[in-house]
């Protein structure tokens, strides 16, 4: 309803009172004249007509009142519900306008598509609820005062803008994915949220792409961790998966593929849905992270793309492919481990230990030092 | 809804791109100029120009130079009247010291009166 509201008005702080008199109408209505039938619609409509007549009352600003000159809706007129999830759209693409800051980009999209209470959000990103609140205020006043638009952006724009929805969601549930769950399981949101998406856009397949990402990598989120000791995948024990969720992402990744899309979520869902096969095919990921390498250009995935080989039995063109990487991933951890594997698998143990060595002294946690040094004992 | 489009460059951050493209990237300064939804702009003077005033207790004190000491400074400006900021953006994206290295275009709305 919100999401409706602020579509209409173009007021984040006008469309909140409107719903909260919308609400207390309801309430003194409802329980004397009956429950109507489409209770949203109804609650939208009064709601719409609340923020109208005070418009009407207070005169203040003659932009509002020229927004509101669009035919006004009656409570005999309900609203359909494709109008209202159109205007969820473009409350999505607003709230994760690239002139927000990220973290407000967040927040608001939390807040007003998310459904969560400010408190709840502050709590989720460790910040106090005031500091919230006016991160919160500033990106409202910032859409209203830079005049950023209430629409899905146009045909040229869509891509770029749609990439960074996307990435919003994205952040949301990596926040809640490597974070243990709070009261607040952002994950859980976030799929919410892209799930929304991918309805409210069901022709593009990024949108299916990132919600077969998340399901595939939620499943796991029970084998993820034995106490404090993080399980990588192939020690995950199988029956903690959900394999429902699993089927679920698959199907969904399915869409994608149908929908011809080749873009980073979709190769990063086909991806995750072929390393979660009993028997992995390894040239197949290799081959999906060189594509995926190709499309973010970033050489963490190509460093992946080695793995994967390395796996699928070419151990030396997946060392030839980590040197490359050396310079440009001179300080990344998870490139030392690997070439020192790879070194390990060639039979190359003094070079291998000194690379194991390198990574021991770029690891954060306990649990990684733990790791390097029992493979360095190994040696 | 009335827009600033200020143009920020390094002082000549545009002829250092060679006189071909200099005289190209003016034509397209000119360009903009000649767009309907284009209600002003200006080019200043380079900063060598620029004199800094200020009032203190009714005395007018004036320096040489501008207001700040920046490595980039505004250069000139659009006023430009369009419907929201997707389509002020657009604007900006199309003057050229947008792509020039350390030249950057700040978008600002206008107070609505």
């Amino acid at each position: 309803m919100l999401a409706s509201l602020v579509g209409f008005l173009g007021d984040f702080d006008l469309a909140e009172e409107a719903a909260q008199e919308a609400f207390a109408a309801a309430a003194e209505r409802w329980p004397r004249e009956g429950t109507p039938a489409n209770p949203g619609a109804w609650l939208t409509i009064t709601a719409r007509n609340r923020a109208i007549d005070r418009i009407r009352r207070e005169r203040t600003l003659a932009i509002k009142t020229r927004q509101l000159e669009t035919p006004t809706a009656t409570v005999d007129e309900p609203h359909t519900d494709v109008v209202i999830e159109d205007e969820r759209l473009e409350l999505i693409f607003t709230c994760c306008h690239p002139a927000i800051a990220l973290e407000a980009q967040v927040a608001l999209t939390l807040r007003a598509l998310g459904g969560l209470t400010t408190e709840e959000i502050a709590r989720a990103f460790l910040v106090s609820e005031e500091t919230m609140k006016r991160r919160l205020t500033r990106a409202k006043s910032k859409i209203k005062q830079a005049g950023i638009p209430f629409q899905v952006p146009d045909v040229h724009l869509l891509p770029d803008r749609l990439h960074a929805v996307l990435a919003v969601i994205y952040l949301i549930y990596n926040e809640g994915y490597s974070n243990p769950p709070s009261r607040v399981d952002l994950a859980v949101e976030a799929i919410r949220l892209g799930q929304l998406l991918a309805q409210l856009m069901p022709d593009e397949p990024e949108a299916h792409g990132l919600v077969a990402l998340m399901l595939i990598h939620h499943a796991r989120r029970r084998a993820r961790f034995s106490g404090q000791e993080l399980i990588l995948l192939g020690d995950q024990d199988r029956s903690l998966w959900d394999m429902r969720q699993i089927a679920t992402g698959r199907q969904t990744l399915g869409r994608a593929l149908a929908l011809r899309g080749r873009g980073p979520y979709v190769l990063q869902a086909a991806i995750a849905a072929l390393q979660i096969e009993e028997r992995i095919d390894w040239s197949q990921v290799a081959a999906l992270y060189g594509e995926l390498a190709q499309a973010t250009r970033s050489p963490v995935v190509e460093l992946n793309r080695a793995v994967a080989l390395a796996e699928s039995g070419l151990t030396e063109p997946a060392l030839a492919l980590v040197e490359g990487l050396t310079e440009q991933l001179a300080d990344y951890q998870y490139l030392h481990a690997t070439r020192a594997e790879l070194l390990a698998r060639l039979g190359r143990p003094a070079e291998a230990r000194a690379a194991f060595e390198r990574a021991l002294a770029l690891a954060h946690t306990e649990p990684e030092r733990r790791f390097l040094e029992r493979r360095i004992a190994e040696i | 809804m009335q827009y600033a489009v200020l143009i920020y460059a390094e002082p000549d951050a545009h002829q250092a791109q060679g006189e071909e493209a200099f005289q190209s990237m003016f034509q397209e300064y000119v360009a903009l100029t000649q767009d309907p939804r284009c209600l002003a702009n200006g080019q200043l003077q380079p900063i060598e120009a620029a004199t800094t005033v200020h009032v203190h207790d009714g005395r007018t004190m004036t320096t040489d130079g501008p207001f700040a000491e920046t490595k980039e400074v505004l250069g000139g400006y659009y006023i430009i009247d369009v419907g929201n900021l997707d389509e002020a953006i657009e604007f900006a994206s199309r003057v050229p010291a947008a792509r020039i290295p350390g030249g950057s275009i700040e978008v600002r709305p206008l107070v609505e009166r």
